[in-house]
């Protein structure tokens, strides 16, 4: 598994979610601590691309060896690809949970969002 | 966090020490895996050799001049068939065929049993066993506190224990007393994994340096989780998930352990059973396909998965379940509602592993 971290650039949300937005395309995943509560992850079951995601609710599922997860949309927005690699190998999801793990990438409907997500330093403190 | 009030064995600072992510387990805190991981566990006890405390598990000692006959009379399997230093499996069943738990009892002496039971069945087995116990000149000894249990399993397994054992370690399916890191210790070949190895009965005092030593000499600690995926793999029950007081043992599939000409209790409901057949059957299945049915989930048509993972060793979702018994070949298409999800399963032959084909 990977070294424990949450990166700076990225927004968090409480749920152990993360969103890197780049002009209006948010990609998603779960952090570290999602990661490392589940243990290793064995199936990722994704989305359909052009289906719509709403921030809080829960847009995919992961499962490990000992349970099954939701994953929770940190923001909203419409699906326009889901990270097809994972099926073959989901472990990528513990490995590197912010690069090959990455899940959904979003087209935002609402950026304005983000404002409600939480900041690397915020998400860190309550966990 | 985890609740003041569990129990633990006297493994704890053991297990905390080579990262045991601790959890409730029947009432005791348990580790669910170590710092590796429950993939790393789980391909160890197939390829090498895995530890296990089981320390939970409960005990209870039986002995008396009509120790065989009362045990007959309690227990599902044929007990006088059961000689000294040999092992048995066999049901609790109450009145109606409904299983209180599953057990294995090991003959020490011939008016001498020891019978392990599971942590969470230990309380009611031990009530249940002094209950039907009028009329028999036994005593039930609650032992549980006595001994600390270690499972070490896999195909090096005997040779790690071996190398601090004083003489042969006993066969499968028998049990013998042995000296073990100078210690006397309840040697038993059985195990919960589909591998051969050993399980050790011992001074609870003496389970710490056991264990110790076991490790340094290459046997992997082992958490529950590991213990579940192993022994799913080859269809072991697990009381709670396929066995429970609402089904009978010839629905899960444990007839042949099972012998009513005895007169055990709830004899006359598995007769039955046995005769007229059950409306469903334990069977066990992989998914065609991506997903994991979990325990819980709905079969389409009736039944529903009393377990389910993703088998580390095949790489694809297995389980059991309980389905309508006209649709329990070996082969059959079915589906299971996981999570308002259809997933399509297939019934598979028991066990799901066999170290012949896949070893």
């Amino acid at each position: 598994m990977a070294e424990a971290g949450y990166p700076d650039e990225l927004l968090y949300h409480a749920e152990h979610d993360w969103a890197r937005v780049d002009d209006g395309v948010a990609t998603f995943g779960i952090t570290w601590f999602a990661q490392d509560a589940l243990g290793e992850v064995v199936f990722f079951d994704p989305p359909e691309v052009g289906s719509s995601v709403t921030a809080g609710e829960f847009y995919a599922e992961v499962e490990s060896v000992k349970a099954v997860s939701d994953v929770i949309a940190p923001l909203s927005g419409e699906i326009v690809e889901v990270n097809t690699a994972l099926a073959d190998t989901p472990e990528a999801i513990n490995d590197d949970p912010y690069g090959d793990g990455w899940m959904v990438k979003v087209k935002l409907s609402d950026p304005d969002e983000t404002t409600a997500l939480l900041d690397r330093d915020t998400y860190v403190a309550g966990l | 966090m985890t609740a003041p009030t569990l129990k633990r064995t006297p493994l704890i600072e053991e297990h905390r020490r080579a990262g045991g992510k601790l959890v409730a387990f029947a009432g005791w805190e348990m580790p669910v895996q170590y710092a590796g991981g429950i993939r790393a566990e789980h391909e160890a006890v197939r390829s090498a050799a895995g530890v296990f405390d089981v320390s939970h598990m409960g005990e209870v000692g039986i002995d008396g001049p009509d120790a065989e006959a009362f045990l007959q009379h309690v227990y599902s399997n044929d007990v006088a068939k059961l000689a000294v230093g040999g092992a048995q499996y066999a049901m609790l069943c109450n009145g109606d065929g409904g299983v209180l738990d599953d057990i294995f009892t090991y003959r020490l002496a011939p008016a001498r049993f020891l019978t392990v039971t599971n942590a969470a069945n230990h309380e009611t087995d031990l009530a249940w066993i002094r209950s039907r116990a009028g009329g028999f000149d036994v005593e039930v000894t609650d032992a549980a506190d006595a001994y600390a249990m270690l499972a070490v399993q896999g195909p090096i397994a005997r040779e790690i224990v071996q190398a601090i054992a004083d003489s042969p370690l006993p066969a499968r399916m028998r049990a013998a007393s042995r000296i073990v890191l100078g210690h006397e210790a309840l040697v038993c070949g059985t195990g919960y994994t589909g591998e051969d190895g050993v399980e050790l009965l011992l001074d609870p005092e003496h389970a710490p340096a056991v264990w110790g030593d076991l490790v340094r000499r290459g046997a992997v600690p082992c958490g529950l989780a590991a213990r579940d995926t192993l022994r799913l793999e080859v269809c072991y029950p697990l009381y709670g998930n396929e066995l429970s007081t609402g089904r009978n043992p010839i629905e899960a599939g444990l007839g042949w352990a099972c012998k009513e000409d005895t007169g055990f209790v709830g004899s006359d409901a598995v007769r039955r059973a046995r005769a007229d057949g059950t409306a469903q059957k334990l069977v066990a299945f992989t998914i065609d396909g991506p997903g994991i049915a979990r325990q819980g989930n709905a079969v389409v048509g009736g039944g529903e998965v009393t377990s389910g993972t993703m088998s580390p060793t095949l790489g694809v979702g297995i389980g059991m379940a309980y389905v309508p018994r006209e649709r329990a070949a070996v082969g059959e298409a079915f589906e299971i509602d996981v999570r308002g999800k259809l997933r399509q399963a297939v019934v598979a032959p028991r066990p799901l592993y066999t170290k012949e084909t896949d070893g």
